[in-house]
């Protein structure tokens, strides 16, 4: 079961800490690389990774710390698990100011453009990787890893900041529309090559027609959510980039709060209206309507792809809540089909800078090694993941797995593999967002701004231009995005004092006046005898 | 002098003083005068809140879900609090509400112990099938009255249509058999960290009983009972076929899913 939401409230927390956490945070000296790694001495290094709430992939790196072990005996590695990338960044950025951090932690380009604001917190790696003997690619490794040239390019280029790689991919996945196939037929409609958001919109609209007893025509149940997006951050960013619309500058400058995404917003709060379209946050995960009958486009990241689909290996609802059905897995809606553009997403591993040099490079061994194939191809294999080298990839271990889909429910998941192929077929066709000190924020921002618009409209209140205002105004405070604003451009012009402000400060200044002519005059008195 | 001196001095630090708040208001506190503590209701785009007249538990099952609600109710158990936002259990003599992400200082928070008397606003809602009110403002009622509930015993709905009548409720289960889980290794285990054993100890434990043949999926919450509380430690010690006492709240998801504080080992 996964019925735990608490993504939101950590990232939020989060960001409040994140904006002011890093400035009290230890120093350490810069790293520089070792000429050789000591292997006469020992090593403990802690590991904080993610998982999808997936034994498998808990066993794969339980099972990747054996192997590394195994090959370096002198280094021993501490695994922690979370299943959320909001604890882990919330847990960082506490550690950061008492020097608590981990050595090697799973984590996000935005969440490192926070990390970053402590001085030598994360270690540039630049240097590491060209290292001739224990860089990428290096002599002096035990193992087969990856030459720089080897990490797929697109994929590297998300951990660069500002000119720096600061990260390593790990796994990489992007989003999918999950399709009750049969549905769409049954509505008289034949799904086209490249998915629309006209498409989607039009053919949700029919799904949601109801008889006069409430239930619905389509299915005969009293449940039914045509379209449900599980990530609504996604769904907005996504939206903006294929219109080609603002979200954020390179340097950080926000351009979210702009007619576009009202527009987007206004589109998106007449299908809620209907009944057409809700998120995961209001209604629960797309895959428990989808294998329900109760959806007809579920839009999830193709690492949940395990979830989705009639026959899904993982599932929250009971076995007689499935419904069958032929699942369909193509890209989200484009608005222009011509030139699909879809978000790249999914973790990276960056390492904690440390005193000991040594124990950094210790920390920088087992990373690489989380890039080997034996890594890299058996977790890709846990979900709709893909590896983020070619050297993985294009393994004939792998490239077995991608053809034997469908022959089982388990491993080689049809759905799943479909999911993977997706994203290998369209890796040229990926985006990124920019990185920077905030940037974890505003995506937050972005979702909030779709998910109070439905909220608004199930709830009967007027949306319109007013509405949109306040919803900005609200949605920009909450997520302190002035205030991103300004540290990233340096110090603001504040304006001229308020009156009040004034008044005080004039009131404070004739009170010190006063006390010191009383102080001088009682002197006064003093050495004159009075 | 000295006097127009000082009175300017007291002067301008109250001015002071009013010039360092934030400017939102805080009303009294609940343990002064018989007042309430408000947690401000928030003028927003997703739904300003106004207090609408105080429902009873039948009138708020019958409204409408995504509709405004109003009720009084009493604390049983606070699940977490984060981001300054509270998530409640809270149950009156007639039926439960769960209150999810509430807004709530920590000051505000620390006053919420079992039996306190509250008035929520907010919006009906169910996800998962789990209906709570969320974007819920609230304020203590702090005129003596408290309730604090008795379970419930449950045992003979479980498994019927009428159990959900009772979701949210503080309920007992009696004479339950620990059934075995099974971890992705196929081991036969007790109880699982998160549903697919992929956790470990300060996760969620899952585990299974039986009873007339069925088998539910029982949860010990880890924001509500701790892994250094007493039923956690208690989940985490039983085996499989032992015959078992418990208490907790009759949370949803997908089906009924409590949320355990306590397991007795029947002798």
């Amino acid at each position: 079961m996964r019925g735990k939401r608490f993504c939101a409230a950590l990232l939020s927390a989060a960001l409040l800490l994140g904006l002011t956490g890093c400035h009290g945070s230890r120093e350490t000296v810069s790293f520089q690389v070792p000429d050789t790694f000591d292997e006469s001495r020992t090593y403990e290094i802690t590991f904080w990774a993610k998982n999808d709430t997936n034994k498998r992939q808990t066993d794969i790196y339980k099972q990747a710390i054996a192997d590394f072990q195994q090959l370096y005996p002198n280094i021993t590695v501490d695994l922690r698990l979370y299943t959320d990338y909001g604890k882990i960044y919330n847990d960082v950025i506490t550690n950061i100011s008492t020097g608590t951090t981990p050595n090697v932690c799973i984590t996000y380009p935005d969440h490192i453009a926070t990390y970053l604001t402590g001085e030598n917190v994360v270690v540039p790696l630049d240097e590491l990787f060209a290292d001739p003997d224990y860089g990428l690619g290096g002599s002096q490794l035990k193992f087969d890893g990856p030459t720089q040239e080897e990490i797929i390019p697109q994929f590297l280029e998300e951990c660069d900041l500002n000119g720096t790689y600061y990260a390593v991919p790990y796994m990489r996945s992007t989003e999918a529309c999950y399709i009750n196939k049969t549905f769409v037929e049954q509505l008289g409609y034949t799904l086209p090559e490249t998915l629309t958001w006209d498409f989607i919109w039009e053919v949700s609209e029919a799904a949601a027609k109801q008889d006069s007893q409430g239930n619905y025509l389509l299915n005969g149940q009293k449940v039914m959510i045509p379209f449900i997006y599980k990530s609504t951050d996604n769904m907005m960013i996504q939206m903006l980039q294929q219109l080609d619309a603002g979200y954020s500058t390179e340097s950080g400058d926000i351009l979210l709060f702009n007619d576009t995404t009202k527009e987007l917003l206004s589109t998106i709060a007449q299908h809620a209206e209907t009944g057409a379209f809700s998120t995961f946050k209001i209604s629960s995960y797309p895959a428990n309507f989808l294998n329900a009958g109760q959806c007809v486009f579920a839009i999830d990241s193709t690492a949940g792809s395990t979830w989705m689909g009639a026959d899904a290996p993982l599932s929250d609802i009971s076995p007689d809540a499935f419904v069958d059905f032929e699942t369909a897995v193509m890209p989200i809606p484009q608005f222009d089909p011509e030139n699909p553009q879809m978000i790249s997403q999914g973790p990276s591993i960056c390492i904690f800078n440390k005193d000991d040099p040594q124990e950094v490079l210790a920390s920088w061994l087992f990373t690489q090694f989380l890039l080997t194939n034996e890594v890299q191809i058996p977790y890709a294999q846990t979900e709709g993941y893909v590896p983020v080298t070619s050297k993985a990839q294009q393994s004939e271990e792998y490239q077995d797995y991608l053809s034997r889909a469908g022959e089982d429910d388990d491993t080689y998941y049809d759905v799943k593999i479909a999911a993977t192929q997706l994203l290998l077929d369209h890796t040229d066709d990926t985006f990124v967002t920019p990185v920077f000190n905030g940037s974890a924020s505003l995506r937050d921002a972005a979702g909030q701004l779709i998910e109070n618009t439905v909220k608004s409209v199930r709830r009967g209140q007027t949306v319109d231009d007013a509405y949109w205002d306040s919803l900005f105004e609200e949605v920009r405070a909450l997520y302190h995005l002035d205030e991103t604003s300004a540290s990233a451009s340096g110090p603001a012009d504040l304006g001229p004092l308020p009156q009040t402000a004034v008044v005080l400060l004039g009131s404070l200044g004739a009170a010190w006046v006063l006390i010191l002519i009383w102080v001088a005059r009682s002197a006064w008195k003093k050495r004159s005898g009075h | 002098m000295k006097r127009t001196i000082f009175l300017t001095l007291a002067l301008t630090l109250a001015l002071a003083v009013t010039g360092c708040g934030n400017g939102t208001t805080s009303q009294q506190d609940a343990s002064g005068s018989g007042s309430d503590t408000t947690s401000q209701s928030q003028s927003s785009a997703s739904g300003s809140q106004t207090a609408g007249e105080v429902m009873s538990y039948a009138d708020y099952v019958a409204a409408d879900l995504d509709s405004q609600v109003t009720v009084e109710t009493y604390v049983q158990a606070k699940q977490s609090w984060w981001d300054n936002k509270a998530t409640l259990y809270t149950q009156d003599q007639d039926g439960a509400y769960f209150i999810y992400d509430m807004p709530c200082s920590q000051e505000d928070y620390d006053k919420l112990t079992p039996g306190t008397k509250i008035q929520v606003t907010g919006y009906k809602s169910e996800w998962s099938g789990e209906v709570e009110i969320i974007d819920a403002t609230f304020q203590i009622v702090d005129d003596g009255d408290t309730f604090v509930a008795e379970p419930l015993d449950v045992t003979d709905l479980l498994g019927s249509d009428e159990l959900i009548d009772h979701q949210n409720q503080l309920v007992s289960f009696q004479g339950l058999t620990v059934a075995p889980s099974e971890d992705a290794s196929g081991n036969q285990v007790a109880f699982l960290y998160n549903y697919d054993g992929s956790g470990t100890q300060g996760d969620d434990l899952y585990f299974n009983v039986s009873l007339n043949g069925q088998t539910y999926t029982f949860t010990v919450e880890s924001y509500l009972c701790d892994s250094s509380t007493e039923v956690y430690k208690a989940v985490e010690a039983l085996e499989i076929g032992q015959v078992i006492d418990a208490e907790g709240f009759l949370y949803w998801y997908e089906g009924v899913n409590p949320h355990i504080t306590s397991v007795t080992v029947a002798q």
